[in-house]
This record gives C-alpha cells, sequence and structure tokens, in this order.
C-alpha cells in the first residue's frame, strides 16, 4: 500500500522526532510511506482564529499534494479532523455562498483517505499489538479534536495496552481540554495557563513517568506547563513510543 | 440586551479576576463538577437520547423555518383565550410596554418568576426607575438581586457562592427588601431555604402583578409553559391578579406533542432530574381561577437578525439549560460574570454577539473564549455546534462580511486591532504556499536555534510567561528525509 505521510508543519518544523518515528513504525509494519516534499499545512490554524478565506488556497494545495496516494496518514488528530470535518464543510460554505461547487470537488478525494495515526494502525491495517517495547509508566490525554472530532474512542489506549513492558495508568479528568486550543493560548493566556496546570497536576497525581498524547501541539502546551512547574514528566508523542523497540528503544 | 453589562473589559481582562481568586475558582470547580457527574448519569439512563436530541433540534429549525407563521398562530390563541399580545422589537420598547402595563395597575411593585428574558433587557432597573420595586422570587436570583450581584450562571445564578456567603447576605439585606432573617441564622442549606421561604411568602400574598418568562410558547392553543425546582414561579404565575410574560420570540414549539421531546432532554441536561419538579402551564385567562389579566410580550432584541445568518441562527434553537456551562472548562475557570452579559459559558460566547452584535470590546472577544474543545457540542440537548458557530463569528470579526443588523442588510467591516494578526495569517499562508520558502524558514530557524529566546515577544508574551517554549531542532524532519532517503539510508 503507498500511503503518504502528512506530518503537519509543526512536527516538520519543530517535532521532527515524531515523524521519523511513524516512519520507522510504518516501515516495520511493511507499508510503504512516501512523504511528498511540497506539503505544507492543512489550514487549520488559519480557519479555527477565523481566516477561512486564507485557508481555502492551503486546503487545495493539500489536496493536489496527497490526492494520488491511497491513504494520508497523519500523527495529529486536530489536522486529521481538519481534512476529515472541515475540509467538507469549507466546501458547503463557498457553495453557499455562491461560488460553486469547485472547492467542495477539489477537496473531496482527500476527506476520506486522511486517517489519524492510531485510526490507519487499528482501522485500516488491523493491527494493536504493534511489537512495541518500551518499559515505562504512561498515562494517556486524549486530546479534543482525537476524542470528540474524529472519534478515535479506546483505539490510542489499546495500542498502548499492547506495548510490552508499557503500564498503562487512567488520568484523572481525561477528556478535559489542556487549555491549548492554537490561539486561544495567546488570546487567554490566564484561563489557558490555569487549564494547563490543571492537566499536569492530574496527570501528576497518576504517578506516571510519561503523558503520552497523539498530538504535539497539545503535548507542547502541556509540556511547557511541566516545566514551568518543575514538573518531573516528561511528554511524549504516541508514535515515538509505538515506534520503540528492544533493539531500539525510544529514551 | 441589556445596559447593564455595556463598556465591559474584553474577556480575557474580565477573566483575570476569576482565575485568581482561589474562593470563586473553588466554588465554581465544585458547583460544575458536582452537576455535570449527575447530568452524565441522568442521560445515560435514557436510551433513545441521541434520538431525543435529534428530535429537539429538528423541531426547534422547523418553528424557526417558519416562525413568522408560528407567531402568528400563536398570537391569535393567545388573544381567542382572553389575553392581550405586544410586540417589542428591542429591550427599550419592551421594558415602556411593561412599565406602562404595570402603571395601569396602579401598583408600585410585582413579584417576578426567574427569567432570562427579563434580565436580558434590564426590566428590574428600568421598572426602578419608574418607582417601581421587582421582587426576585427564585431562591438563586434572591440571593443575586440582595447582594446588589449580578448573576453567574443561567441556572443557577449565584452558582459563584457558597453557603456561608449567602448566610452573611440575607443577614445584611433581608430586612432591606421585607421580613428579615431570623436571628441566629446559620448556613445550613435547610435554614437558608426556610429563610427565603419566609421572606418570599409576604411578598407572593401581597403583590397583585407578576411578571414571568416562559421556556415554550405552544402555538397552537396559546400555552406558555414554565417548568422549575422551588415551586416559587407557580405562586408568582397563580396569586397575583395581573400577570406579564416577556418571552423571546425563539421559544415557541408548535404543538403541545412537541414538549415531550423537551420536558424530558431539559431536566436531565439542567439539574439532572429525570422530570422536572414543577411544570406550570396557562392559556389566557380562566374566571375565579389565576390572574384576571394576561399580557404577553413578545421581545425580538436581535433575534431576527440573528435567524438571518444561515450558521450562526442555530444558537436561537436553545433551551437554556446550562447544561455547556456546566462542562465548559472556560467557564469553570473565568467564571460567568466574564461574559459580560446575562448568558455566560459557551452559549453566550455565542449568543451575545449576535444579538448585540460585535461591536463592543466585549463581544467581539466573546467568538475567541473558546479552545473550540467541544465538550459543549456534545452535551447540548438541541445539538447546537457551538465550535462551528464560533469559528464563523471569528470570520466576522476578522475579516468583515454582510450581516443582518435592524433587519436591514449591512456589510461589516473587519474589527480593529487584528492587523497583525491578519499580516502575520497572510504571511503565514504565503510560506505554506511556497513549499521552498517554508523550508527555507525552518533551515533559518534550525541554524539560529542558539540565539532563540525562551520566551516571546509582542502577543505569545502572555503564553510564554507561564511556559516554557520547545526548543527548536537541529534539522527539519524534510531535511532529515531528504537526506537520507526516507531514513532508508542510515542516517538517524
Ligand atoms: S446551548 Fe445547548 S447546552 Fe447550552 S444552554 Fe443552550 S440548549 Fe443547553
Amino acid at each position: 500500500m503507498r500511503v503518504a505521510l502528512f506530518l503537519t508543519c509543526v512536527n516538520d518544523t519543530l517535532y521532527p522526532d515524531t515523524g521519523r518515528a511513524v516512519v520507522k513504525l510504518l516501515t516495520r509494519l511493511g507499508v510503504d510511506v512516501d512523504f511528498p516534499m511540497s506539503q505544507t499545512c492543512c489550514g487549520q490554524a488559519h480557519y479555527n482564529t477565523g481566516y477561512r478565506h486564507e485557508a481555502e488556497p492551503l486546503a487545495r494545495h493539500f489536496s493536489d499534494v496527497f490526492r494520488e496516494y491511497e491513504a494520508i496518514v497523519t500523527p495529529s488528530g486536530s489536522c486529521g479532523a481538519m481534512v476529515r470535518e472541515l475540509y467538507p464543510r469549507m466546501g458547503e460554505r463557498a457553495r453557499a455562498e455562491g461560488r460553486g461547487s469547485g472547492l467542495a470537488a477539489a477537496l473531496a478525494p482527500v476527506v476520506p483517505k486522511t486517517f489519524e495515526l492510531t485510526e490507519f494502525l487499528v482501522d485500516v491495517l488491523g493491527v494493536t499489538d504493534v511489537g512495541a517495547y518500551y518499559p515505562h509508566t504512561v498515562t494517556y490525554h486524549p486530546t479534543c479534536h482525537g476524542l470528540r472530532g474524529l472519534g478515535l474512542g479506546d483505539r490510542p489506549r489499546r495500542l498502548l495496552q499492547a506495548v510490552k513492558g508499557l503500564e498503562l495508568k487512567e488520568l484523572p479528568g481525561a477528556d478535559e481540554c489542556c487549555g491549548f486550543g492554537g490561539t486561544f493560548a495567546l488570546k487567554n493566556p490566564d484561563v489557558s495557563a490555569a487549564m494547563g496546570t490543571d492537566k499536569v497536576r492530574n496527570a501528576e497525581s497518576t504517578g506516571a513517568e510519561v503523558l503520552c498524547a497523539a498530538d504535539n501541539s497539545c503535548l507542547m502546551h502541556i509540556g511547557g506547563t511541566m516545566g514551568r512547574l518543575e514538573s518531573d514528566m516528561r511528554p511524549v508523542h504516541i508514535a515515538e513510543i509505538l515506534a520503540s523497540t528492544e533493539e531500539e528503544p525510544t529514551p | 440586551m441589556s445596559g447593564t453589562f455595556v463598556g465591559m473589559p474584553a474577556f480575557p481582562e474580565a477573566a483575570h479576576e476569576a482565575v485568581n481568586n482561589p474562593t470563586l475558582r473553588g466554588n465554581l470547580r465544585h458547583a460544575t463538577h458536582t452537576i455535570r457527574a449527575k447530568r452524565e448519569k441522568a442521560v445515560a439512563e435514557v436510551s433513545d437520547w441521541a434520538q431525543l436530541r435529534e428530535a429537539g433540534k429538528q423541531i426547534k429549525d422547523h418553528t424557526l423555518r417558519h416562525l413568522d407563521r408560528y407567531l402568528v398562530q400563536l398570537e391569535e390563541s393567545v388573544m381567542a383565550a382572553g389575553g392581550t399580545v405586544h410586540w417589542a422589537a428591542d429591550a427599550d420598547e419592551a421594558n415602556d410596554i411593561v412599565t406602562q402595563l404595570v402603571k395601569m395597575t396602579g401598583e408600585s411593585e410585582v413579584v417576578k418568576v426567574k427569567s432570562m428574558a427579563t434580565q436580558e433587557i434590564g426590566l428590574n432597573e428600568a421598572l426602578e426607575a419608574e418607582g417601581i420595586r421587582a421582587y426576585e422570587t427564585d431562591l438563586a436570583e434572591l440571593i443575586v438581586q440582595l447582594g446588589k450581584d449580578r448573576p453567574s450562571h443561567i441556572l443557577v445564578p449565584a452558582i459563584h457562592r457558597n453557603r456561608g456567603e449567602i448566610r452573611d447576605i440575607f443577614e445584611r439585606e433581608m430586612s432591606e427588601w421585607g421580613r428579615p432573617a431570623p436571628e441566629g441564622l446559620s448556613d445550613t442549606p435547610a435554614e437558608l431555604a426556610e429563610a427565603a421561604r419566609l421572606h418570599l411568602r409576604e411578598k407572593f400574598l401581597r403583590a397583585k402583578v407578576g411578571i414571568s418568562g416562559a421556556n415554550f410558547m405552544v402555538a397552537d392553543t396559546g400555552t406558555l409553559v414554565v417548568v422549575e425546582s422551588e415551586g416559587n414561579g407557580r405562586m408568582c404565575l397563580t396569586l397575583p391578579e395581573t400577570l406579564i410574560s416577556v418571552v423571546g420570540i425563539e421559544k415557541i414549539v408548535p404543538t403541545w406533542q412537541d414538549l415531550e421531546v423537551f420536558l424530558q432532554t431539559l431536566p436531565r441536561s439542567s439539574t439532572a432530574e429525570r422530570m422536572n419538579p414543577y411544570t406550570s402551564t396557562w392559556t389566557g385567562t380562566t374566571d375565579e381561577d389565576g390572574p384576571g389579566t394576561f399580557h404577553l410580550v413578545l421581545l425580538d432584541n436581535g433575534r431576527s437578525d440573528t435567524l438571518a445568518d444561515e450558521v450562526g441562527r442555530q444558537a436561537l434553537r436553545c433551551i437554556r439549560c446550562s447544561a455547556c456551562l456546566n462542562v465548559c472548562p472556560v467557564y469553570e475557570r473565568a467564571g460567568g460574570h466574564a461574559y459580560g452579559s446575562v448568558y455566560p459559558g459557551p452559549i453566550g460566547a455565542i449568543l451575545s454577539p449576535q444579538l448585540r452584535g460585535t461591536g463592543s470590546e466585549i463581544d467581539a472577544s466573546l467568538p475567541y473564549a473558546s479552545t473550540l474543545c467541544g465538550a459543549c457540542y456534545e452535551v447540548c440537548p438541541v445539538a447546537i455546534d457551538i465550535p462551528e458557530v464560533l469559528v464563523h463569528l471569528r470570520e466576522r470579526i476578522v475579516q468583515g462580511g454582510p450581516v443582518v443588523h435592524e433587519g436591514n442588510k449591512v456589510v461589516l467591516k473587519p474589527a480593529k486591532g487584528h492587523a497583525a494578526e491578519r499580516a502575520a495569517m497572510r504571511a503565514a499562508r504565503w510560506a505554506f504556499a511556497h513549499p521552498g520558502a517554508l523550508r527555507t524558514g525552518q533551515r533559518l530557524a534550525s541554524r539560529t536555534r542558539r540565539l532563540h529566546p525562551r520566551t516571546l515577544p509582542g502577543p505569545g508574551k502572555a503564553w510564554s510567561d507561564t511556559r516554557d517554549l520547545p526548543p527548536v531542532p537541529a534539522e527539519p524532519f524534510r531535511d532529515w528525509w531528504q537526506r537520507t532517503g526516507g531514513g532508508k539510508e542510515g542516517g538517524k
């Protein structure tokens, strides 16, 4: 199966380790991964901040880059939700504004083929045990767009539970937002920081070494808060845990 | 909307105080988490909740689509049942109508059933200015009124107060307004409730005019419906000689049968009860039973304008259950007052800027008072996609666009103060449209990474004041991919 990795602009620029982990993991599972070099950004930040018209050309570009692949995999619940949930909505809005169905038609091919990483593993490849080894205690934070946008359900937890050596701790208040929300963190710093602090305190109460999530944006916020609170926990993307093996363990 | 809240600062400043007030945050956290857990249980008991939710949505959408027709039908049925119908385009008009109606009775005091609509228009203040005293009779409203406070929650307006604070307010203020608090009042719920009961009973028995809102209006019979937990509303609805109900035009349902859906979803969503303890319905007037005179004031106040917006109109489906407030992590930290309106929380963040327009600082900031986490949409019993409307309103604020204002089509200019953000969004879009430029930027960031500050300048400062920024990696992913041929040629 020829699969394109849509890494997202944040991961590409700030979290290349996550990208390398996805490549390592998928290759190990026998998937032929390609990274189209002309990919950039899905337009989520633009769209969610109110710049829908700026997001439209980015969505078109996304479709141009990825439409020929059998599947598009992304290690980000929020960027996955952007494509799957919001691209169709952008098409509808353009139509409602009397701009014809061109945008909807341009975006339609990529929508059903785009999968968040854990969804791809469980639903498309049909695996929950990916042969990983990660000897740490981990607590899992289901990010909002993964949880409520894409409906990832217990897929990430099932994958984690199958990892050898990993001990999973339940996170109290797991489904509460960490307070990042893209530009929300900039526009409402007080409330955002209060939410982040509560998330970290809840995570610390589990006694786990690692807080794991399927989105680096949320992990950036939570990890940044851990840094300030001088917490002993570490934020780690789920791809890096699933890519970890006995021969080549992720720290 | 009400003049009470104009001139409020933008949401972030208004929230600052609450975030840093541990008592308030404790009160809110405790209250919202308790009701949240109970609601979840109450909803889980119903096997066809998803269908009920969909039915509620459909009924409301259908009614809104044909609102003109149902309003006329309602007017006819209310008149046929002996009531009088008045139409109010805005808050001032509604206040004038009610004030004149009270004056015609010759009375100088009224008792009130808890009502969002009369708060929205600032009726109590308008009556006060004309020498008429309005007594709130809902327990939580009474606490707010006695405390010269503002409501901070749709259903539990005094949610920000704890028992000790309430006892102090009763002891200090009750004598000002009527029967004083009993000697040696403690802060146990039973004693507080008894003090309120004695205080209020006196007023119920004396008042000749009652003022209410309504949860629903049934078009084909002209019936109004109030659901409540305390029964104080029923006293106001039945004891006075004159009853004046002020209701938003969106509260219509076509028939009694439609109530079936909402009388299931509303109590479970709001108080986590299977059924609300008191459901009162009244249809015009009846000899020797209840008020002899009944007036219905139908309130627009921005609702028609909201209805004209195809994305935003879903906010008019709201049945004011307050479930969205109780699950909202932003509401929990910022408190209800920060929203600058009688409608706080997620619904307030989409309703107020639509009813009032986005002209003021507070209204322009409300659509940003959310992380778009989606918890509000998930619990809403009429499936209002609040995140969708938030983003839609953000678009209106930063990019302008056509809206209907006071019945006229106008084109809004983008709000001031977003110029830097707009420029950044354009620049980012340009870079993203040119992968080469993106790559140059990434490389530059990597090469200069040791020089990067750990705090951000400008608008990012507040964020990086409380959180550490991640370090920039030595090599962006795409460079690694190219250098190693997709990880195949050595190179980790
Ligand atoms: S928006 Fe929905 S959840 Fe919120 S108060 Fe209205 S009906 Fe209830």
